[in-house]
């Protein structure tokens, strides 16, 4: 038998459904790959080896007698972040130490529901802070592609660095991850892999520790473009429990991979050419255009003028609300408590223990951009920012624009424990310049590998969408993916 | 907001110095708790008096991702209050958080409204016996979580936490600055409480806490500039809020007078010493770091919702008092008393159909409810029905039993209950209307008496002995006047 870690998700479903192996059997060799991989990986915090066994022997009953959903006996890999049932939902930090809820997130319970089968929990950044899986309290996730002729372990990109860590490297047929400014697209193009953010409100926050709650937004990370698709098909969907859920049906996805671009107008917009662009991601987004224009798209150059101050507002709207959302972290309830000789002391001791360097700085820069007299400075400013990028956006749209095509990244993935990006923040932060906006402005946000730097590493084109307009993410994706050529996934050295 | 004086300094009202008259200025926010079967943003009952932490759900109690959603009754609850305060209804307004740690307080942050709240500017008129009537102005009404309880006592040298409360829902209704005295104070808030209870959207039950109130106090020159205001904090008692503010409005004029300025700050009232001492200065006041609470959407609702409120709310408190002087023809002053409590109104209209308004208001309110009063007991307590009261008042009203007689009637059905009118006749209470059986014992009194008769011819003021003697004989069930008159015929007075 091949190695049914290697097939696509939508092989794996089809097989599976055909009865050709056992969930069980899916399982075990997941289970495998991870018992090997992991150790150099660090892609999973923990796994789940008893919930995953039960979940698959119940899909190989369902799948006996015909029955199972369009996810039956699929395994994933579920992104800390999301809550859990008994299982270990601390989002990756240490102040929430020995934290299991009680409850399962909306979007972990569609999987079930839809028959997908958990292997366990991915790191991440603390709290979803971060841009190379660094911040992390169970240490960083090493990316499984390397640089040609070099051994130096690499960032796999973040917050959802395990995520797609675990789905580059074959641990998982696709993962959950979340995406408050880059998180999903980022990382999914520092891995060679395809994340999607959908449209603010598609996915339930319902069960998701909260980053910055209007910018966080669930998502999948698969290895294909159909993979994505299906994934985000089981977990999307209407939730009375988030009032920020948007009560719309949800397409079949994966029915529109292949619908084609003809007659599509696809925007670029000048301001993401930046100042000191690395050529390659230049010659990256001309190809990208180039096959989409071949295959009947219309290319149309557009201006979204608000672009350059999108990643400052944006670290003012995100650490604001990350600052007011993690203040139940304090002790009291539930996960690590330090006590001293009072309720402050307590607070104190447990939160400077708790909160690792990145979550402490951003909430430092939350507390002051909303404290008396800074308010109307930074946080006022920022939603008017925040405005202004969405009419850019809603102009482009109303001049015919379908979707904007623009890269995913400013670079390839960088080391772990690169220098110059630890020495300052914002060189991190800069990573997030072309994936911000879309968070900024609610819109989907797809990233997927369109080619490789010098090095051999994989690079990523993003496509922005219309407000629930994913259907056309998934066809230009599709077309591109089509197009890049093979050699997409990383050299086994693990 | 800059504050208008709408009143005009009246010298009844104003506070005796050294230096001269001094006039007290009160304002006060007062938190009501709304009268729901669940919570602000939780289904968690509301029921009070349960085991600590028994309505705790997920929500309210901060666990990671969850998220409130807002309880529509609750909002309804805010909306007919806001129309029984005459108030401008907001049919768009905002959550915000107002950010602070506290044990109690689960999420690190309570879920108010800040700068647009769902009810405006109104108005609450109050009947004062010596200043007749006077309006005071509604600044607005917010809806707010509660938080929960701590408990100190349990403990050498831990506190508990009790969540019941926890997101429990909350409207602060805060006044302008517009009561001149502690009197017009107790007014207000009683007044309010009893609009509250007539709409049904607060218990108004002090003792339990579901109404209390902020009260801030400030003294001038009559008719000069506004002072600085202390604020007293919580307040849970009508009696001590008049209590609180006379110690309040001295302690700053004797501070002025003596040539100290007063300082902004928080005070507690302490009923056992009578005085308000500093809680905390301006200066340590919190910054609360308000911003719009990004889980929840602007509340927004149409005219045809308020209509729908609006023409079901039920009569009124003001209402209520004009229609019961027009319809029934009682005093204003009784229509006040009448009107303070809705099952004493209903009690007194229950009384006086079909019968004489002035009487029956005259029984209700110096019989009935000084009887309840005596024994400490609610008008829904009553061992008299309105029925019954009823008949003693056509008993009156036919002259089968005189006033006197009544007052005895009334005591016996109200220890021993019965029918009234039979009750008369089975202790033959009825009055002697036959001239003939009068006559027989206005001769024999006269004849037992030579010579008080004499007397009385030469000094007619003794007719009031010969009254007495006959009523007396009777047993009381004579009609007085009949008795004068036939006396005065018998023994030739004029």
């Amino acid at each position: 038998m091949t190695d049914l870690t290697t097939k696509s998700l939508a092989e794996l479903r089809d097989g599976l459904k055909k009865r050709e192996f056992s969930a069980l059997e899916a399982m075990d060799a997941y289970l495998d790959a991870i018992a090997a991989a992991n150790p150099r990986l660090n892609a999973y915090i923990v796994v789940t080896a008893d919930k995953a066994r039960e979940m698959a022997r119940a899909s190989d009953a369902r799948l006996a007698r015909g029955e199972g959903g369009p996810l039956e006996g699929v395994p994933l890999g579920i992104k800390d972040l999301f809550a859990t049932i008994g299982v270990h939902t601390q989002a990756a930090s240490h102040v929430l130490d020995g934290f299991a809820p009680e409850y399962e997130s909306t979007v972990t319970s569609h999987l079930w529901r839809d028959g997908a089968v958990m292997l366990g929990k991915l790191n991440m950044d603390e709290f979803a802070m971060g841009s190379s899986n660094e911040t992390s309290y169970y240490g960083p996730v090493i990316n499984p592609w390397r640089a040609a002729g070099s051994n130096r372990d690499l960032v796999p990109g973040g917050s959802s660095g395990g995520s797609a860590a675990a789905v580059s490297a074959w641990l998982c047929a696709g993962a959950t991850a979340t995406d408050t400014g880059g998180s999903i697209r980022q990382p999914a193009a520092f891995s060679g892999i395809v994340g999607i953010k959908p449209t603010y409100g598609r996915c339930s926050r319902w069960g998701i520790v909260a980053f910055a709650s209007s910018l966080d937004q669930a998502g999948p990370i698969a290895r294909t473009v159909t993979d994505t698709a299906i994934m985000l098909t089981s977990m999307a969907g209407f939730d009375n429990k988030d009032s920020t859920s948007v009560d719309l049906a949800v397409p079949d996805f994966a029915a529109a991979v292949e619908r084609g671009v003809k007659g599509l107008v696809i925007g670029v917009p000048r301001e993401y050419r930046m100042d000191g662009m690395p050529e390659e991601i230049e010659t990256l987004w001309t190809k990208g255009l180039e096959w989409l224009r071949a295959e009947g798209a219309v290319i149309k150059d557009i201006s979204l003028p608000h672009t350059r101050y999108a990643l400052p507002a944006y670290y003012i709207v995100a650490p604001a609300e990350a600052s007011s959302n993690l203040a139940r972290y304090d002790g009291v309830k539930y996960g690590l408590r330090k006590t001293g000789k009072d309720i402050t002391d307590l607070y104190e001791l447990t939160r400077a223990e708790g909160f690792g360097r990145e979550v402490k700085r951003r909430v430092m820069i939350g507390t002051y951009v909303l404290s008396a007299g800074y308010y109307d400075a930074y946080y006022v400013r920022a939603q008017k920012v925040r405005t202004l990028i969405k009419r850019d956006f809603e102009d482009a749209f109303d001049q015919g624009v379908d979707a904007i095509l623009t890269p995913a990244t400013p670079s390839a993935a960088f080391g772990v424990g690169d220098e110059e990006m630890n020495s300052d923040p914002v060189k991190m932060y800069l990573n997030d310049v072309f994936t911000v906006t879309v968070n900024m402005a609610g819109l989907p946000g797809l990233s997927v590998p369109g080619g490789k730097d010098a090095s051999g590493l994989p690079l990523g084109l993003q496509l922005i969408g219309r407000p629930f307009d994913e259907e056309t993410l998934f066809a230009a994706a599709r077309v591109i993916e089509r197009n890049r050529g093979e050699g997409f996934s990383p050299e086994k050295w693990w | 907001m800059s504050i208008v004086d709408t009143r005009t300094p009246n010298p009844k009202s104003f506070i005796p110095g050294a230096t001269g008259d001094w006039e007290v200025i009160i304002g006060m926010e007062v938190h009501a708790q709304v009268l729901s079967e669940s919570k602000l943003f939780s289904g968690s009952p509301t029921e009070f008096g349960c085991p600590p932490n028994a309505n705790v759900s997920f929500v309210d109690a901060a666990m990671p991702g969850m998220l409130p959603v807002i309880n529509a009754e609750c909002v309804r609850q805010a909306v007919r209050t806001g129309l029984g305060l005459k108030a401008r209804i907001n049919k768009r307004s905002i959550f915000d958080r107002k950010n602070y740690f506290y044990p109690d307080l689960p999420q690190g942050y309570q879920i108010s409204q800040y700068l647009d709240p769902i009810v405006g500017e109104g108005v609450v008129k109050l009947d004062m016996a010596d200043n007749g009537e006077i309006e005071i102005g509604i600044e607005r009404l917010h809806l707010e979580q509660d938080a929960g309880k701590s408990i100190h006592d349990q403990h050498p040298n831990m506190s508990f936490v009790d969540l019941n409360r926890s997101g429990v829902a909350l409207m602060e209704i805060v006044s302008k600055p517009d009561l001149r005295s502690s009197e017009e104070a107790k007014a207000f808030i009683s007044k309010l409480r009893t609009i509250l209870r007539y709409l049904g959207t607060c218990d108004g039950n002090m003792e339990e806490g579901s109404m209390r109130a902020d009260v801030n106090v400030s003294v001038r020159k009559p008719g000069g500039a506004f002072g600085t205001r202390c604020e007293i904090k919580n307040m849970n008692s009508i009696r001590f809020i008049g209590q609180a503010i006379e110690y309040e409005a001295r302690r700053q004029i004797d501070i002025i007078e003596d040539g100290g300025t007063i300082d902004q700050e928080t005070r507690l009232y302490d009923p056992k010493t009578g005085e308000t001492r500093s809680m905390r200065s301006k200066e340590e006041a919190h910054d609360y770091r308000y911003f719009p609470d990004p889980d929840l959407l602007p509340l927004e609702f149409s005219d045809a919702f308020v209509a729908e409120l609006a023409g079901n709310l039920p009569e009124l408190p003001d209402e209520k008092h004009d229609r019961l002087v027009r319809d029934y023809g009682i005093t204003p002053y009784d229509a006040s008393v009448l009107i303070l409590e809705q099952a004493r109104a209903d009690f007194f209209e229950q009384v006086a159909k079909g019968r004489d308004g002035k009487q029956s208001a005259n029984w209700v309110i110096n019989e009935l409810l000084g009887r309840l009063g005596k024994d400490d007991k609610d008008i829904e307590d009553t061992p008299m029905s309105a029925a019954q009261l009823g008949t003693i008042v056509d008993l009156i009203g036919k002259g089968d039993i005189s006033g006197k007689i009544a007052k005895d009637l009334f005591e016996i059905v109200w220890t021993e209950g019965g029918d009234p009118a039979e009750i008369v006749e089975t202790r033959a209470m009825k009055q002697v209307t036959d001239t003939g059986a009068i006559e027989r014992v206005v001769d024999e009194i006269i004849a037992a008496n030579p010579d008080k008769v004499e007397q009385a011819r030469a000094k007619p003021t003794l007719l009031g002995w010969f009254v007495g003697q006959v009523m007396k004989a009777s047993g009381g069930k004579v009609n007085p006047q009949a008795v004068n008159e036939i006396l005065k015929a018998k023994l030739g007075i004029e």
